[in-house]
């Protein structure tokens, strides 16, 4: 079974999951940037983040044959925070970057009037560049935020084909699909989706078009879910090309509209002495 | 992936307009262009705020998908040359790169006249643990210009990271008779014994190297 992750946090991850990730069939992830759970406060802040997204993350993830994309943006939390508004105008020198496949995660979360303003702008720069965008949906008031979130995607440039819509769930699959983006669901051991209710919602709204991700990042979730899914899919009767639909074909398909996904990695090379990450003294 | 922690030589202009096709060869010409450009016509100050671009910088970051990702290190060493490109332009394309934006601008350092004013770049990617940086960081410029403390931490960095010494510039030449590194030397393979490892075999050629006289092996890497 070969996977795809569309949505990981691998910066909040060990090389234990990286290892698990790949004996589990990962061969390829897309890290979203987002929130780090506490508070930026300067735009410098985030061009760190983004250095580590576009250097060291891969660096790692190719040590474990695992091939690293990443989506950059202002992610919608922080986009409150006048502190952090000028990164958007820096966001073009970054979204040239090769291994940037979107413009995301972008979206709301409280749907304020700076969230409206980031989400909009920055759908204009995935326009402007070529990218899709990965779209996150809010937590709360879930389904309000996902029609308004629908009506601004209509008002942009971006087509909807463009558009990744995610942490979608039975509420809100179905306006999701019929908006005529693409439709994302993050399993997670307690919250957003489960395994079972996942298998439920591909027997009622089909494979086309449908990602699944872990999602995974520093709060509780799993980075196997991606797998996981593959089995319940299995169980459930899902043919083998279905599963590789969904977990390969789909993420590719919708992240290679960008013309930059490099999935040509290299199988692993021989560890250092059995080590991975070298610091030195292995 | 280019996890590859040596460096393929980089390729002229005359070598890449052989291989590259028409599109690409198109690109690369108004890349070079827009460089030579902006290497006469240096603004006294960015316009367009912190956060503005130069054209050709943006083409720095996006040659890889224009001229083929095996390019990307030859392409950006040539716009670096082609702009003249001066110490702020060089710091900016390294921050602000990828691993391997900064790559290429280290790879272009000994081709550019900036004398040692370079060195805080070199420093900052022996920092890294990334082994591409590494590897490009040890170069003819580091020969160069890499005064002698940091520049055998950085043959110790390589023999802990797994980068081959292979890819240091004028290993030889440097290593003749550096008591001090041969002294680093012997404490990490003691250290390594100690722990009961093994002593990497490129340990064992560097130390070599640093007997003195004129018997020392002289081939370069």
């Amino acid at each position: 079974m070969r996977i795809f992750d569309p949505h990981i946090h691998m910066t909040s991850r060990t090389t234990d999951d990286y290892q698990a990730m790949y004996d589990a069939g990962v061969r390829a992830l897309v890290e979203p940037s987002f929130w780090l759970g506490q508070p930026r406060t300067s735009p410098a802040s985030f061009f760190d983040y983004f250095d580590a997204l576009l250097g060291w993350e891969p660096f790692r993830a190719a040590q474990y044959g695992i091939a690293h994309h990443c989506t950059l943006a202002l992610n919608p939390k922080e986009a409150n925070d006048p502190r952090c508004t000028p990164v958007l105008d820096a966001l073009p020198r970054y979204l040239v970057k090769d291994s940037v496949v979107a413009v995301g995660e972008i979206g709301y979360d409280s749907m304020t009037p700076a969230e409206d303003t980031a989400l909009a702008a920055q759908l204009q720069l995935a326009a402007d560049h070529g990218l899709p965008a990965l779209v996150h949906t809010p937590h709360r008031d879930k389904l309000a935020g996902l029609h308004r979130t629908i009506d601004v995607i209509r008002e942009s440039h971006l087509p909807p084909e463009r558009v990744l819509l995610d942490h979608l769930n039975e509420t809100t699959v179905k306006d999701a699909r019929d908006s005529g983006c693409w439709a994302g669901f993050s399993i997670y051991p307690d919250t957003k989706m489960d395994e079972d209710r996942m298998i439920a919602v591909l027997k009622t709204h089909g494979t086309e078009k449908v990602l699944v991700n872990s999602a995974a990042d520093w709060g509780r979730s799993d980075p196997l879910k991606t797998r996981k899914v593959g089995d319940a899919m299995l169980a459930a009767g899902f043919s083998e090309d279905d599963v590789d639909r969904v977990l390969w074909r789909n993420p590719v398909a919708f992240y290679g509209q960008s013309g930059r996904l490099q999935l040509d990695i290299a199988a692993p090379e021989p560890l250092h002495e059995g080590n991975s990450i070298l610091r030195g003294g292995e | 992936m280019p996890m590859t922690p040596t460096t393929s030589p980089l390729l002229t202009r005359e070598e890449l307009d052989a291989q590259l096709g028409g599109a690409a060869r198109a690109w690369l010409d108004e890349a070079l262009a827009e460089a030579e450009h902006a290497a006469s016509h240096e603004p006294c100050e960015q316009p367009g705020g912190p956060y503005a671009v130069p054209s050709w910088e943006l083409r720095y970051a996006a040659a890889g998908r224009y001229c083929g990702l095996e390019h990307a290190d030859s392409v950006r060493a040539l716009l670096l040359v082609e702009a003249h490109a001066a110490l702020p332009a060089l710091t900016r394309l390294y921050e602000q790169g990828t691993a391997a934006e900064r790559r290429a601008v280290l790879l272009a350092l000994h081709r550019l006249d900036l004398g040692p004013t370079a060195l805080p770049l070199v420093e900052d990617a022996l920092r890294t643990n990334d082994t591409r940086l590494v590897a490009a960081a040890v170069g003819p410029y580091a020969a160069a210009h890499l005064e002698a403390h940091n520049w055998r931490h950085a043959i110790l960095k390589c023999l802990f990271t797994g980068v081959p010494v292979a890819a240091v510039d004028q290993l030889a030449l440097r290593s003749r008779g550096d008591a001090e590194l041969a002294r680093m030397l012997g404490d990490f393979a003691a250290e390594r014994i100690a722990a009961g490892r093994s002593v990497p075999a490129d340990l064992t050629r560097v130390l070599d190297l640093t007997v003195p006289g004129p018997a020392a092996p002289t081939e370069e890497s």
